[in-house]
């Protein structure tokens, strides 16, 4: 798990090794499942209209499949450029 | 050319770097200086930053037939008035120029996985996307592709 801006902070880390049980199959369930893990988690996570996320690098919707993603980001809306 | 960079962006060595075209449009985004904004800090996703502003210069360059298409964008902290991205189109006329330049900028405010949090002397905070950024991104989607 990579981990930016504000959630990185709230979390408390910019990453994170994690090995979520097989019923885990979207982005969506893994922040759910991820939340429970502190409460820094649970602060970071609270508001999902507030994160975006990537798997593998490339940016997806939070709905998504996390197939075998090897690489899954979670950050806020990007404030580049 | 695109390039993700700590250091102070060298806007004079850039222009030099560019092709001899009949036009060259450019944009530079900078740190306000008229807000109480102290310290301007850009963090980014190593690897997926320089993949989406790769992507984003490689539309351009296809879609308005550049001669070369340039993103420099600052990572990091910096002071008021420093330049935070620079954007440059060169191309044979103004109109591919000037269109381009502004697709880049547009595109890379929301595609780009870049992060910036102001610094009000004790106090830090993350800034929020506006919502006018997509209606900007949007715009370049509702013309026929290859179509300026």
């Amino acid at each position: 798990m990579l981990y930016f801006a504000w959630v990185r902070e709230a979390i408390g880390a910019g990453s994170e090794r994690i090995d979520p049980p097989g019923e885990v199959t979207t982005v969506a369930a893994l922040i759910e499942w991820l939340a429970g893990r502190s409460a820094g988690h649970a602060e970071a996570f609270a508001d999902r209209a507030l994160l975006r996320a990537a798997v593998d690098q490339r940016f997806v919707p939070i709905e998504a499949p996390l197939g075998d993603a090897r690489e899954v980001a979670i950050f806020p809306p990007v404030t580049g450029g | 050319m695109i390039r993700v960079t700590e250091r102070p962006i060298d806007l004079a060595a850039l222009l030099d770097a560019l092709p001899a075209t009949g036009a060259l449009a450019t944009f530079v985004g900078r740190v306000r200086a008229d807000d109480g904004v102290t310290e301007l800090m850009l963090e980014h996703y190593p690897g997926a930053t320089e993949r989406a502003l790769e992507d984003v210069a490689a539309t351009a360059t296809e879609r308005w037939a550049l001669a070369d298409a340039m993103i420099v964008h600052r990572i990091g902290a910096m002071a008021p008035g420093e330049a935070i991205v620079f954007v440059a189109a060169a191309a044979a006329h103004r109109q591919a120029a000037l269109d381009a330049c502004a697709f880049m900028i547009d595109r890379l405010k929301t595609q780009a996985p870049l992060w910036k949090r102001e610094t009000r002397g004790q106090e830090h905070r993350w800034v929020e996307q506006r919502g006018g950024d997509h209606a900007a991104a949007a715009r370049w989607d509702q013309l026929p592709e290859g179509a300026p």
